[in-house]
């Protein structure tokens, strides 16, 4: 019999078990979910990230403004805005690059939605913010250091 | 189930600027519980979705990266003051909670 799948069966204890066989690679946590884009969240590094979300090689651009603070206290809680002034924006991604997984979020903006997000991430470490943006069919990126005293990854 | 969740609209010249607040504990699946010493289960929001009167002005995936609690600001072009907005979340457990206000 096998052992894991008894586990996974009892009941209470399942949703732990659940997790170690995510851990494992055994099961996908986002099988269930078509429209997330899976590749490009679990992608261990910033190259991977940006070929999941469809991108290569995107132009510097002054253009894309990043507040974030300079030094983050708590790398549990940066508040990060990203502001793109590049005309037709379509999308926005955040990546935290040292990151375990680098992708914090995709933006999708539609229906006259501005090129601005404002939201709040975790951080490991001292790392760029990257901020990925698509616009007319090409993609442009900007970076920001952030400083992290404390990481908000792991505990 | 899910806890409730705050949004706030507000017109500043002819761009709404929103704001949302979700209650979501965003677990990455790579903390330990003190106590157990078992990872604590991954447990985060993936999609978040915002209309304004039925139309889609936000379309986003998240991933474990964001933070407890998520925030999220947008602004948007266009509305009016008293369209409505409804933001939609669906998290990694197949959890869903929505929210709606009337842009003031």
């Amino acid at each position: 019999m096998n052992a894991l799948r008894r586990n996974v069966l009892k009941g209470a204890a399942g949703a732990s078990t659940v997790a170690i066989a995510i851990a494992a690679g055994m099961l996908k946590p986002t099988q269930a979910m078509a429209a997330w884009n899976a590749p490009a969240f679990d992608a261990k590094n910033v190259g991977d990230a940006m070929k999941g979300l469809g991108v290569s090689a995107p132009a510097d651009s002054k253009d894309i403004l990043i507040k974030a603070p300079d030094i983050a206290e708590n790398g549990a809680v940066v508040p990060v805005e990203v502001t793109s002034k590049i005309a037709g924006t379509t999308s926005i991604a955040i990546l935290a690059e040292k990151n375990g997984t680098p992708l914090v979020g995709d933006f999708t903006l539609s229906g006259g939605a501005q090129g601005f997000i404002s939201t709040r991430i975790k951080m490991g470490q001292t790392s760029l913010v990257r901020a990925v943006v698509k616009a007319g069919g090409k993609s442009y990126t900007a970076a920001k250091e952030v400083k992290v005293t404390i990481g908000g990854c792991g505990g | 189930m899910a806890e409730p969740m705050r949004i706030r609209a507000t017109m500043s010249g002819d761009v709404a600027d929103i704001k949302v607040l979700m209650n979501h504990p965003m677990e990455t699946g790579q903390r330990k519980d003190a106590k157990t010493g078992q990872l604590v289960p991954a447990h985060f929001i993936q999609d978040v979705t915002a209309t304004i009167n039925g139309a889609t002005v936000l379309s986003a995936n998240l991933g474990s990266g964001v933070s407890k609690n998520p925030y999220l600001g947008f602004k948007v072009k266009g509305p009016k003051a008293g369209d409505k907005v409804v933001v939609n979340w669906t998290d990694n457990k197949g959890d869903k909670n929505t929210a709606e206000t009337a842009i003031a």
